[in-house]
């Protein structure tokens, strides 16, 4: 196979688009892709500050990695999760990635905020680990961002995550997730920050094509909360129509973002947010899900501690009386959720 | 050729293939899921390979 550009001897083919290219014309096309994703859908100037939310893993490394050397004022916010080795190898992935480019990374560490680790936070709060620590990060993104002064959070969502959401949704039939589901959504309130994924025109080979050639060390284990997960499932399923039929999943989303969501968002109307009464951000309700989240596990944390100073055996936490705390985590196809990972029902767990 | 399958955590011995396209059909591994690496490159389905080749295959699907 020979490269489009200079009929060198091509390294990763983009049969999506009947082509392939040498490693340097490789990079130079999906630098050219980002760049144009941000320009065309308006996501960020070169002036603006943009906060990159950074997991370790290859999608954000790339992401972050292409903005820098696209010119853009690009920090990293990484949240430590907590989850024993994996996190610990993640943030120092993240370390060494901001060390070698000069660049600013953020760490939020969720044990030493909130005495447990998005595990913790989940089995003290009846929902499952994914749902606690989406519920975390869509939170702190926001918070980090609007505290310390970033104009946009950019998350490394590719085409592949993409249409796995968008075919989950419909699966689902979760309208509502559906009219959210978008490259960017803008602000629509003073304490939420303007979200953007400059990655949605790349599938998740080419970002991991693009972390080898550019010899970016990334995190190469998956969480290991995420076995079994119905993203990869839906992932799998897409991989094996790409195989026998090359562009179905830019087809699947990019048709849907262009005649699809327009019709949707013609018939829908945003919730209206209020600021919550205990910490400010965004919320449906009185309270956001983040702060109720974080309440009830710091309340039986001290029932924890308070049973432990008066009698020599612990709590046993798993035995507490557990009332799952918002939607979305009941079956193989719940109630569905958005591309920012966030569930169905905004009025009850919107962060 | 000796071919590491990181995502599986496995190395195994292959022998009598001679494009990537082939290898990984002999794996039964979906061309849309990995990278085929040989040294610091990367191999595109027609690549040659052979026996004395050493192959990593990395896992390009993550997500949860």
């Amino acid at each position: 196979m020979r490269c489009a550009k200079c009929k060198g001897t091509a390294q990763v083919e983009v049969r999506r688009h009947h082509t392939a290219f040498c490693g340097p014309h490789f990079l130079e096309w999906f630098e050219a892709q980002v760049d144009r994703a941000v320009r065309r859908e308006r996501m960020f100037a070169p002036q603006d500050r943009v906060l990159v939310a950074v997991s370790g893993g290859k999608d954000s490394l790339v992401l972050w990695d292409v903005l820098l050397r696209l010119g853009y004022r690009a920090s990293g916010l990484h949240l430590n999760l907590g989850i024993g080795a994996y996190s610990q190898e993640s943030q120092e992935k993240c370390e060494a990635f901001a060390r070698d480019r000069g660049a600013e990374l953020l760490v939020v560490d969720i044990p030493a905020e909130y005495g447990v680790g998005v595990e913790g936070l989940a089995q003290l709060a009846g929902r499952v680990a994914c749902s606690a620590c989406g519920l975390s990060k869509r939170y702190l993104f926001n918070r980090v961002a609007l505290d310390r002064g970033f104009s946009v959070v950019a998350t490394a969502h590719n085409l592949d995550d993409e249409a796995a959401v968008l075919l989950g949704n419909l699966i689902a039939g979760n309208v509502e997730a559906l009219v959210r589901q978008a490259p960017v959504l803008e602000s629509t309130h003073p304490g939420l920050v303007k979200k953007v994924k400059p990655l949605y025109r790349i599938a998740e080979r080419e970002t991991a094509a693009y972390a080898v050639l550019r010899g970016i060390d990334y995190v190469l284990d998956e969480c290991p909360n995420s076995a079994g997960a119905r993203s990869l499932l839906l992932k799998e399923a897409l991989n094996v129509l790409e195989r026998d039929a090359p562009g179905t999943k830019q087809n699947l989303y990019w048709n849907f973002l262009e005649k699809i969501r327009p019709l949707l968002r013609e018939t829908s109307q945003s919730p209206a947010l209020r600021s919550c009464a205990h910490c400010g951000q965004p919320t449906t309700g009185d309270v956001c899900a983040f702060c109720r989240m974080t309440e009830r596990v710091a309340h039986k944390l001290r029932l924890r501690a308070a049973a432990s100073s008066r009698a020599p055996e612990p709590v046993a936490v798993g035995a507490l009386p557990e009332t799952p705390a918002g939607g979305g985590d009941g079956g193989l196809w719940p109630s569905g959720g958005d591309s920012w990972g966030r569930p169905a029902n905004p009025d009850t767990d919107r962060g | 050729m000796k071919v590491r399958i990181r995502h599986q955590r496995r190395e195994v011995q292959v022998e009598g293939v001679r494009t990537v396209g082939e290898l990984l059909d002999r794996l039964q591994l979906n061309p849309e899921t990995v990278l085929v690496v040989r040294g610091t490159e990367l191999l595109t389905r027609d690549a040659r390979v052979a026996d004395e080749d050493e192959i990593e295959i990395r896992p390009v699907v993550s997500g949860g």
